[in-house]
């Protein structure tokens, strides 16, 4: 379904079949595990079972002694990094705090912290010796809840962390956005409602475990075959963590079996590097899965507190937000970004949102689809539905008349550009979901809305054009939602080529331009804007090529809808110019890049019927739908696929997902079979209803899709949770211990 | 992970005197052993396949009742015709186990000997009143289902021992079992309460002759509720007497709190499911079809 007219594309909107799917579908494409190479060594990996304590010692020497083993390393194996600061591609990272989350230096911040890997003949020699490492710990007290930790009585995690007056501290960064005047706005309001909130950690849940084989060759050359969401950031991490020159590093991407912003930062290759090192020989390290759930990067926990005042009418006045993330073991959790969302949705005149980077006890978190957001839109769109419910204003109304829209400043500053947000609620309210009333006990209907900024960042594309008339497209986005597909379709729309006749390859650091990571929505948007770049460029070239066979100018050839055109009716198809390409000058080589280029952002709207087991807590979700704003949707089916997606994972964040630890900080279920993601008996087929408001920022108009749909769903659902039985959740998640109680207590 | 040895004995004897050698782990289906070997549990010298000895693997059924051999799989328990009509608990709970490829291989006399606390079958099997019979270097003895557990991953097998088959007596006229657990999705979890029920009517149908009510997952092993049943006998079936069972398999839960819910939400789910499975295999008792509900 779409809401505007479109300019008639020819491939654009269309759905051809991945260039990928053979490959995919008969299970021949080759993941970061599936590397083998000659002499390779296999390496396990030494983990704290400490959630927090000092490393008195490190004994190596039995596991060295072991036979087949080759090599062991601990910190002490990586560079000392100082203070060094370095930009990352996403973000300012603290080398030092990198460096010691890849190997611990001196002091375990959680369990599952790696501490030494060993390399061996064979994986089962390497976990063996990773047995005969001694380790000495003073166990310090853990800091796990994030509150706590902001308390001046609180155990600090790290010393060099300290606050202004140069205190060591838990609270690493603070923000402060303000706009109008808040006391004033309260003043205004006929309604006020105030609220705290909780959420918990959660993980991405991407199906590949953390991988790497590194080979450093004896001329100094690192190779990393790895899935990441970034080869170029992944080589910057390895060769700053080695302190060698970036150029001594290429990182080969292997298919990725998905990401959602958990692989952009590196645990495994400057582990595998450092062995790889000391036996001259391949190294291959892959995590298991409590691992991945104790040791990579999770989203975080929070609590927030939130007022928002309306007028009897329904006009937002003001709104006042108080958010705490839980960085983990080391600074950086998304905090800044979730405080800039938290009234992205709304135009609201006076607002103030002050917000914190607290350090726990649990592993370092990162990004996670839309980092940030989702969090703070429970707390929002929850208030939101409790207003219009004491007002007796219908929801949908309600973000009719106070919704963002083009010209509205949000509370961090920038003015929205052309955007969809209200669009997405009318798409709601057309719909034929919202349109079918709900019947039957026990069950209720929720909506709530959500934003994502999006962002452009750089991108490089070069594109070949064969004799037969394909084109061989070489980018640098590693392909997590069909990208590949989208990518190829920009490039055969702006040439007048067919999709079919693109052949998109993903390829090494060393065979492509710098192109930031496959997250924040990006891919389609910028690494688009380069392949149409690398079209144009193409296209110039062409133009040439046919002024020499016509003998003619440049300047007198036209370029239409995939042929060349000279004077006096002469034409030359893409394929017929093709062939001749090797008599006129040889190949023909686009180039393109992107990096000015930013979005406008993405809104969606979604609503959600539920039924509730009044006996035992357990909500069924019985229908889903989301409007989304896509701008342009390229290949609607792997927009839908990302609609879809988000909305899955975004239901389990609402209604099972969470760590869970003991008293002594241990993750008691690091496996998917107690952290529960949804399976595909616990979701509805999600209904989609594409919108599309072009973003001016594109020549094609595309928005970024991948994030938002994770944001609205646990705010949406605790609303209809709340239609259905008279209960308003404020913590996640709101799984059936936690909702019964809830219930009986009421 | 250690290396170990493989063996796959054809014969009893031959099973047990490996068996006997000492530090030593019977493979069934291997669906928890396997599990547990790769992550250090367990580090066994020697592995003993069952899945070939003539003795665990049959299924007899006659009057005299059911003789279901320790390593037959789960996919064979609920595909028996005799088993889903006379032993529903059974097929319930084999039914829910893992997905088909665990079902393929998994049975119902290992996830016995696992002597996990939420094992999904053991509760159908006390409420069955299921006998399990043990052979070992001494010769061979039978321990009730409900005395087969004595803590989590712990039974009463002896070094040596195997467990080759469980039996049940013959079904009598107007009874019915059933089987349920929560779990917070709707398949592939593992149950914060299970509940197997088996019950007899008398022949008007609405009075319980007995009743046999056995709990997982609230306390350190499945726990049969032997009070909750006593009290059904000889009652009208309505909403009090069943209610009130459903306050004595209360009594005798012992939950703790942990990543799977609560004791105070596990003691609340005794009760809702205890009526729900009574009432389930009251309806079977009287000839009804119930189907299975997963995750309810």
């Amino acid at each position: 379904m779409s809401t505007a007219t479109k300019p008639k594309y020819k491939v654009i909107g269309t759905r051809p079949i991945r260039h990928d799917g053979a490959d995919k579908a008969t299970g021949r494409a080759k993941y970061g595990a599936d590397i083998k190479l000659t002499g390779m060594l296999y390496a396990a990996m030494l983990r704290s079972p400490h959630a927090h304590a000092i490393i008195k010692s490190i004994d190596t020497s039995k596991a060295e002694k072991l036979p087949g083993v080759r090599a062991v390393v601990t910190g002490a194996d990586l560079p000392e990094q100082g203070d060094r600061i370095v930009e990352l591609g996403e973000g300012a990272v603290n080398m030092r705090h990198l460096s010691s989350n890849v190997l611990a230096r001196g002091k375990v911040n959680y369990k599952g912290h790696a501490i030494a890997a060993v390399a061996a003949d064979n994986i089962h020699i390497a976990e063996e010796a990773c047995k005969l490492i001694e380790v000495q710990y003073e166990v310090l007290a853990p800091v796990m809840d994030v509150v706590e930790a902001m308390q001046p009585t609180s155990p600090v995690i790290n010393s060099d962390v300290k606050d202004d007056s140069g205190k060591p501290t838990n609270v690493a960064k603070t923000y402060l956005f303000e706009k109008g005047d808040l006391a004033k706005g309260f003043a205004e309001a006929d309604l006020v409602i105030e609220k705290e909130f909780r959420t918990a950690t959660v993980h991405q849940g991407y199906i590949e475990p953390h991988n790497a084989t590194v080979f450093w060759n004896a001329d100094g050359k690192v190779t990393v075959w790895m899935s990441t969401q970034g080869t170029f950031t992944a080589r910057q991490q390895t060769a700053e963590l080695h302190r060698i020159p970036i150029s001594d590093v290429k990182v080969v991407p292997m298919e990725i079996g998905g990401g959602f912003g958990g692989k952009i930062s590196v645990y495994l290759p400057p582990v595998a590097a450092a062995l790889s090192k000391k036996t001259g020989k391949p190294v291959k390290l892959v995590m298991d899965r409590a691992a991945v759930f104790e040791a990579t990067g999770p989203t975080p926990g929070s609590s927030m507190k939130v007022k928002i005042g309306v007028k009897k009418d329904g006009t937002l006045v003001a709104g006042d937000a108080w958010v705490a993330f839980e960085a983990g073991g080391y600074p950086g959790s998304p905090v800044g970004m979730g405080c800039m969302c938290v009234f992205a949705c709304y135009d609201i005149p006076n607002a103030r949102v002050q917000g914190f980077d607290v350090c726990v006890n649990r592993p370092r978190t990162n990004a996670y689809r839309a980092p940030g957001s989702t969090q703070v839109a429970f707390a929002v769109e929850t208030i939101v539905d409790e207003l219009c419910e004491k007002l007796g204003i219908d929801p949908i109304e309600f973000r009719l008349k106070n919704g963002a829209q083009e010209g509205v400043r949000r509370v961090d500053g920038p003015v929205f550009p052309r955007i969809g947000m209200k669009e997405t609620v009318q798409a709601i309210k057309d719909s034929p979901h919202w349109k079918t009333p709900l019947t039957g006990k026990h069950r209720g209907r929720g909506v709530a809305t959500g934003f994502w900024f999006n962002c452009g960042l750089k991108s490089a594309a070069s594109a070949t054009v064969n004799p037969d008339g394909t084109v061989s497209l070489l980018e640098g986005s590693t392909d997590i939602g069909g990208s590949r597909a989208s990518i190829s379709m920009q490039l055969a729309e702006t040439l007048g080529i067919r999709a079919e006749d693109v052949k998109p390859s993903v390829v090494d650091t060393d065979s492509v331009g710098y192109t930031d990571v496959t997250g924040g929505s990006r891919v389609t948007f910028a690494t688009g804007i380069a392949a149409i770049e690398a079209a144009k460029d193409i296209i110039g070239q062409l133009k040439e090529r046919a002024a020499i066979i016509w003998e003619c100018e440049a300047a007198q050839v036209k370029y239409e809808d995939g042929s060349v055109i000279g004077p006096k009716g002469k034409k030359l198809t893409f394929k017929e110019l093709a062939d001749k390409l090797h008599h006129t000058g040889g190949a023909v080589i686009g180039r393109g890049t992107s990096s000015e280029a930013t979005q406008g952002g993405a809104f969606g709207t979604h609503a959600v019927d539920v039924e509730v087991d009044m006996d035992t807590g357990k909500v069924s979700i019985l229908r889903y739908t989301i409007a989304q704003d896509a701008g342009t949707a390229i290949h609607p089916s792997y927009v839908e696929g990302q609609f879809t997606g988000g909305v899955v994972q975004g239901i389990g964040w609402a209604l099972n997902e969470e760590y869970w630890y003991d008293a002594s900080g241990s993750m008691k279920n690091a496996t998917y079979l107690d952290y529960r993601i949804p399976t595909c008996y616990d979701v509805p087929t999600v209904e989609t209803i594409i919108v599309e408001v072009p973003d001016p920022q594109h020549p094609y108009g595309v928005r970024g899709v991948g994030e938002v749909p994770i944001v609205p769903p646990p705010a949406a659902i605790a609303n209809a949770i709340y239609n259905a039985t008279g209960v308003r959740m404020a913590d996640l998640p709101m799984s059936p211990p936690r909702l019964m109680k809830a219930i009986l207590s009421k | 992970m250690r290396d170990f040895e493989y063996e796959a004995p054809t014969s009893l004897g031959a099973a047990l005197a490996v068996l006997a050698k000492g530090n030593a782990r019977a493979l069934a289906g291997g669906t928890d052993l396997i599990d547990q070997v790769r992550l250090g549990r367990h580090s066994p010298d020697v592995i003993v396949d069952v899945k070939k000895l003539p003795e665990l693997n049959g299924i007899q059924h006659d009057t005299s009742g059911l003789r279901l051999g320790a390593a037959v799989p789960l996919y064979k328990v609920y595909g028996h015709c005799g088993i889903c009509s006379d032993y529903s608990a059974l097929a319930d709970s084999a039914r829910i186990i893992g997905g088909i490829q665990i079902q393929s291989r998994a049975s119902i006399g290992g996830n016995i000997c696992n002597a996990g606390p939420a094992a999904d079958s053991t509760p159908s099997v006390i409420a069955l009143g299921g006998v399990c019979v043990i052979a070992g270097p001494n010769g061979t003895r039978e321990v009730p289902a409900e005395a087969f557990c004595v803590g989590p991953g712990k039974s009463v097998l002896q070094a040596g021992e195997i467990l080759v088959e469980i039996k049940f007596p013959a079904r009598v006229a107007h009874s019915g079992s059933h089987y349920r657990r929560f779990i917070p999705r709707n398949e592939m979890d593992i149950a914060v309460v299970g509940v197997g029920a088996s019950v007899v009517l008398a022949d008007c149908r609405q009075k319980f002759v007995s009743a046999r009510l056995a709990l997982g997952a609230v306390g350190p092993t499945p726990i049969l509720a032997q009070a909750a049943g006593d009290s059904l006998a000889g009652q009208p079936v309505n909403e009090v007497t069943i209610a009130k069972a459903g306050e004595l398999a209360r009594s005798v839960a012992k939950p703790i709190d942990d990543m799977r819910g609560t004791a105070e939400y596990r003691l609340h789910l005794v009760g809702v499911l205890t009526q729900r499975v009574l009432n389930a295999a009251v309806a079977r008792a009287r000839g009804e079809k119930i189907d299975n509900v997963p995750g309810h």
